[in-house]
């Protein structure tokens, strides 16, 4: 691509789109810009507008309950086995101090270590699971959600040892056979591929939020727009107190925590 | 040329035919894997990579060591390298065909495997190394052959050989870094996320390598008319030497940031392969005798009379071999996973249909190797 004064602006966003299509260009490919020194102004301006992400109320959510990831999983035609090894999940919940295990847990009583949290893919806005992807089957949308395109992943589980989050699952044998009842309207995977959350991308669309949202009936999971300053998400993000899991890594999660 | 592989006697044959049927065991398994899916292997969601990306890594280090022959020869007109060099190519030949079959039979949509290629992408560290090792392929299969040729012609090599073979130096350095890279890049995996992980593959490599290559030779030696000169096998054990305790320092650099440093994270994982962790402790017999196999070697390689026997050279490269393959193979791989991202620990053990469809492909490495050896050979000879 050579951009000089002839390449008008149709012409460029024509050429940018084209490369965000491939995935080249922008942040999955060698960005022309280092983290940190990114322009203000985008070259997709689509991509500035929307910024999905998750805020769970930690408080709010009782430890023994399994209604988000029981809909989830279901309406995703996730499989459930026996074996713990194998096992695909797309949202649970894991004890306090494996999510956190950088905080300052000394002096904390052992039931607030162990107080069940939430635990879904973060949705990354730098997600290393995307950038170790050898084929893109694993890309990220310009609203932020990270998609996997199950017909192209060749299963070498690359993006597994590259997230940090453990928010990836292998189908080391056929899902079918893991599945009680079938959702029709949702696609099974195959043997051999790798999945995760995909923040609902076939629900969203309509203005709707993800299942795991709609129905928790205490509302301690809040969907929207991060980069909507007027959003009930940002709002909240901005007023509360906080966390992102492994904030140090640099990957800027989309899923935060109120504590 | 080709046919001269085939030429032999009984136990030649013998020796084919086993080789055969071992990779045809291995064939029979890699079936019912594609059938079943990974699950019959041991690894899991937490340890997603097991026994085949572990020989895949160890191999690269094999392929990559053929400039510790390419190198004395080319650069430095070791004369006594001068029948050896091709052995080492063909040895990184092999090795090459391993690694990438390694990965391919790791793969859960193995007919998918072109799209790494038909979607060629460039942040991808995979992409690249499968780029730089069908490269390798391709320069030391080419240059191993047409050297034999012109060998056999009593020509010179063209000037396009010898850059080809001035090229394949930094290649091979590049194929080992490529790989490391596959490691050190990736955030979250403590264990993993260290500079120094291109270096310390390349010194495993390049004592582990000359280690396969002199119990190679040493077997040829034995069974054929070719025998090497005694000061190549000395050279050779020098070189593996000096590999062993570059490895070993640098494995002590990595024990001290962890542990002087006393962050957490960075301790886990050696704590686990060392100590074990939260009472699992399965890597723990094999990472001591990697380290007793490591020093063990080192301190028999320190004396020349050591190096100059071949029986007791025979056991200082078998322990070199063995040390640097439980460590690089093993340890390095599955301890990169425990814990896992969420602090669990979850242990690998190989499985029998993995442990065949690996056998297989040494079957085929091994095939390989002997074929173009025999080959070699008998073109000399004749």
């Amino acid at each position: 691509m050579k951009f000089d004064n002839k390449v008008n602006r149709k012409e460029f966003l024509k050429l940018t789109g084209i490369a965000a299509l491939i995935g080249v260009g922008g942040k999955t490919g060698f960005s022309l810009y280092a983290s940190g020194q990114e322009p203000e102004t985008d070259s997709d301006e689509n991509k500035n507008k929307i910024r999905y992400g998750l805020l769970i109320d930690t408080k709010k959510c009782p430890p023994d309950c399994t209604d988000c990831s029981d809909i989830c999983h279901s309406k995703h035609n996730v499989p459930s086995y026996k074996s713990k090894k194998i096992e695909i999940k797309w949202i649970w919940k894991e004890p306090a101090k494996h999510l956190f295990p950088e905080n300052n847990w000394d002096l904390k009583p052992v039931a607030a270590k162990n107080v069940p949290l939430l635990t879904v893919c973060n949705h990354c806005k730098n997600p290393p699971c995307v950038r170790v992807c050898p084929t893109q089957a694993t890309f990220k949308r310009d609203d932020g959600i990270i998609m996997m395109d199950y017909h192209r992943c060749i299963g070498c589980r690359f993006c597994m040892a590259g997230c940090p989050y453990g928010s990836r699952s292998f189908n080391y044998k056929d899902p079918r056979k893991g599945l009680t009842e079938l959702n029709p309207d949702y696609p099974t995977r195959t043997t051999g591929v790798v999945e995760k959350c995909n923040l609902c991308a076939e629900k969203i669309g309509d203005g709707s939020s993800p299942y795991c949202v709609e129905k928790c009936s205490k509302g301690a999971i809040i969907f929207g727009n991060l980069n909507d300053p007027e959003s009930e998400i940002r709002k909240a993000i901005e007023q509360d107190h906080v966390l992102r899991r492994k904030a140090e890594l640099g990957t800027e999660p989309s899923v935060f925590y109120k504590v | 040329m080709i046919e001269k592989a085939f030429e032999g006697g009984k136990k030649y044959k013998l020796w084919l035919l086993f080789l055969l049927a071992i990779i045809a065991a291995g064939i029979y398994q890699y079936s019912i894997q594609l059938e079943e899916g990974l699950s019959i292997t041991g690894m899991s969601r937490d340890v997603s990579w097991g026994f085949y990306v572990a020989n895949f890594t160890f191999f690269v280090g094999v392929a990559a060591s053929a400039v510790m022959l390419v190198i004395p020869y080319y650069l430095h007109h070791y004369k006594k390298f001068s029948q050896l060099v091709i052995f080492g190519e063909w040895l990184a030949v092999g090795s090459v065909v391993m690694c990438i079959l390694f990965i391919f039979v790791d793969m859960g949509q193995p007919q998918r495997a072109l799209n790494i290629l038909l979607h060629p992408t460039p942040n991808s560290v995979l992409f690249w190394d499968v780029i730089v090792l069908f490269g390798y392929l391709a320069i030391n299969l080419f240059v191993a052959w047409v050297t034999l040729r012109k060998e056999k012609a009593n020509l010179e090599i063209s000037k396009l050989i010898k850059f080809l073979i001035l090229l394949s130096i930094p290649w091979a350095i590049a194929i080992h870094t490529v790989t490391a890279f596959l490691y050190s890049g990736l955030p979250g995996r403590h264990a993993w996320l260290t500079a120094i992980m291109a270096p310390r593959f390349l010194a495993s490599a390049f004592a582990a390598g000359p280690a396969l290559l002199i119990l190679l030779l040493m077997v040829v030696k034995k069974l054929t008319y070719f025998k090497p000169e005694k000061e190549a096998f000395g050279t050779l054990a020098k070189i593996m030497l000096y590999g062993m305790l570059v490895n070993i320092f640098f494995y002590g650099l990595e024990i001290f940031t962890a542990f002087y440093s006393n962050i957490p994270s960075h301790k886990h994982t050696l704590t686990y392969l060392f100590f074990g962790l939260n009472g699992y402790s399965k890597l723990v017999p094999y990472v001591w005798t990697s380290v007793a196999f490591g020093f063990v070697s080192v301190f028999m390689l320190l004396f020349p009379a050591i190096r100059a026997n071949h029986k007791t050279l025979a056991v200082a490269a078998t322990l070199i071999f063995f040390s640097t393959y439980l460590d690089k193979g093993l340890a390095l791989v599955i301890g990169g996973f425990i814990p896992s991202p969420l602090e669990t620990i979850t242990e690998y053990t190989i499985t029998g249909p993995e442990f065949t469809i690996s056998a297989g492909i040494w079957a085929i490495g091994a095939l390989l190797v002997t074929l173009a050896y025999r080959m070699t050979l008998n073109v000399r000879q004749s």
